[in-house]
């Protein structure tokens, strides 16, 4: 993760952090909910797009287009409107975060 | 002597009156490299994952004992796979190895034979006692003794195969010495059952096989529902072509069997089968009853939707098919992973003394074979809504296939190794 990277995520937390108490682990969470698909911590075991050391760009352009229906999809753009974009963020700079 | 557990127990208990868990807190930076012990009962998808992830977030600091009474995982989603020829049962089946050596989960082939939530403690029937600080059941379902006349005991004959294992061998050799021109007849509870879609799914497999071995059989759904359950539309496109071998019967409340003769008993009629595979009536697995955890229903385990706790019993988180389920969640293995993931982080978070991530999300993927490579699926999002104390689904989001196809045939086969990782590698 580079330097805008983690300013942008703790901007993030930090505006959240005033809106609700947010768990210390929220993006951790939040990303393992991907998993079941997409492997432990983003590393998939085949079949499905690995997402751990993607760019956090990379991964909320490919999220927002499937929201969008820009990006043709089986399931995705079905699964990504059930997330906020907050989340959505969390989630990818966590993915990003993994080596 | 006063033992770190003795001191969890102790802190464990006067926190629970209170309202905050300072003790527990205060607990973690004496010494040792334990937080805590925790017991979890089933290693399938919800318990399996649970052992997995209480390891790996926890840096190891967290013992974890699992205590499953077989000595391999077998999966039920794809196991229908088997039954209708596609598959084999080592393509279903999946060592404990690696959360032993690779996580460091103190595993215990066994069956439990009593759980004490007062003395946080549960017995096995080969191993002795063991000591919790906080203990998961994730005990999927059993079925509800009596429900169905004359079929208790005979599952030998009249199969259910709705838990996978020899089972599931039981009905794929049934079908197989199936003469052509035979009856398969399923029988469909009311809902709620384990996996909403499997039924249909089984159908579509076992006159896949059918049609190509056996063309003239004939398979016979008799649905205690009303209509179909889950993706209905599709799975009625999906009936519609196999072109007449498929009869659908809604309505068809089973009654009784008579196992010798394979006969199903419904209402109004008597259908005799050449292969009768009954899913019976289901509850929350037997261990929630020996736990005496009260159950809604008489069937299934209320739960606190922010730790997994069932209420009424704090420090027992309860996972996966055994839950009384929030709107439109359905018992399912996916599912299971997620309440796994939710448990985990709660118990982790409770260890240090903070409270449970107030917003927890869980969703659902459920992929189903219409034949050997097409499939269609189901997937829905839950955000915990503060209000309801309860995942709610989000409107808008999730849905179903526009139609069945192969590539999404791929996806299910990569859902399942990935999945399968998920909890055990």
């Amino acid at each position: 993760m580079n330097l805008k990277h983690a300013l942008a995520v703790l901007g993030l937390a930090g505006l959240s952090a005033l809106a609700h108490a947010q768990d210390p682990n929220l993006a951790r969470n939040l990303a393992a909910t991907c998993a079941n698909c997409h492997g432990t911590n983003g590393h998939s075991v085949g079949g499905m797009d690995s997402l751990a050391g993607e760019t956090q760009e990379k991964l909320m352009q490919k999220l927002m287009d499937f929201k969008s229906g820009d990006k043709p999809a089986t399931i995705m753009h079905q699964i990504v409107k059930g997330y906020s974009d907050e989340q959505l963020k969390l989630i990818t700079a966590w993915f990003a975060a993994q080596k | 002597m006063f033992t770190r557990r003795d001191f969890l127990k102790t802190a464990g208990v006067a926190a629970a009156g209170s309202t905050t868990l300072a003790g527990l807190s205060a607990c973690a930076t004496v010494g040792g490299t334990s937080r805590g012990h925790v017991v979890i009962v089933g290693g399938g998808y919800g318990g399996a994952t649970t052992a997995k992830y209480l390891r790996m977030w926890s840096n190891g600091t967290v013992d974890v004992t699992l205590i499953e009474r077989n000595p391999t995982f077998v999966s039920c989603p794809i196991s229908n796979l088997v039954i209708g020829g596609i598959k084999q049962m080592e393509d279903i089946t999946v060592s404990y190895d690696n959360l032993k050596s690779k996580w460091g989960v103190k595993l215990i082939t066994d069956e439990v034979t009593a759980v004490d939530t007062a003395k946080r403690t549960v017995t096995t029937a080969k191993n002795g006692t063991v000591g919790y600080d906080r203990l998961v059941l994730s005990p999927g379902i059993d079925f509800i003794p009596n429900a169905v006349a004359g079929l208790d005991g005979n599952e030998e004959r009249i199969p259910h195969a709705w838990k996978a294992g020899p089972q599931t061998v039981v009905l794929r050799k049934q079908l197989q010495d199936m003469a052509d021109g035979g009856v398969f007849a399923l029988h469909i509870p009311k809902v709620p059952y384990r996996c909403p879609p499997g039924p249909y799914e089984r159908a579509c497999v076992v006159a896949n096989y059918l049609r190509q071995a056996k063309p003239k059989s004939k398979v016979l759904v008799l649905d205690a529902n009303g209509e179909i359950q889950s993706k209905k539309a599709l799975f009625t496109k999906a009936f519609e072509s196999y072109k007449g071998m498929i009869e659908y019967v809604p309505n068809s409340e089973l009654r009784g069997v008579d196992a010798a003769s394979r006969t199903a008993e419904l209402e109004f009629d008597k259908i005799k089968a050449d292969v009768l595979n009954v899913i019976p009536p289901m509850r929350a697995g037997n261990i929630a009853l020996k736990a005496g955890l009260p159950l809604i229903n008489d069937r299934w385990v209320d739960v606190d939707w922010l730790t997994l706790e069932a209420k009424g019993v704090p420090g027992v988180h309860v996972l996966g098919d055994a839950l009384f389920p929030a709107p439109t969640m359905p018992k399912s293995g996916h599912m299971a992973n997620q309440h796994g993931k939710v448990a985990a982080a709660a118990i982790l978070n409770l260890f240090e003394g903070l409270a449970p991530n107030p917003t927890p999300v869980v969703m659902n993927t459920c992929y189903s074979f219409v034949d050997n490579k097409n499939v269609i699926h189901v997937a829905s999002v839950h955000q915990y809504d503060a209000e309801k104390k309860q995942p709610m689904p989000v409107q808008g989001a999730g849905g179903v296939s526009m139609a069945a196809n192969e590539l999404e045939g791929k996806a299910a086969l990569a859902w399942a190794k990935n999945i399968w990782a998920d909890m055990l590698a």
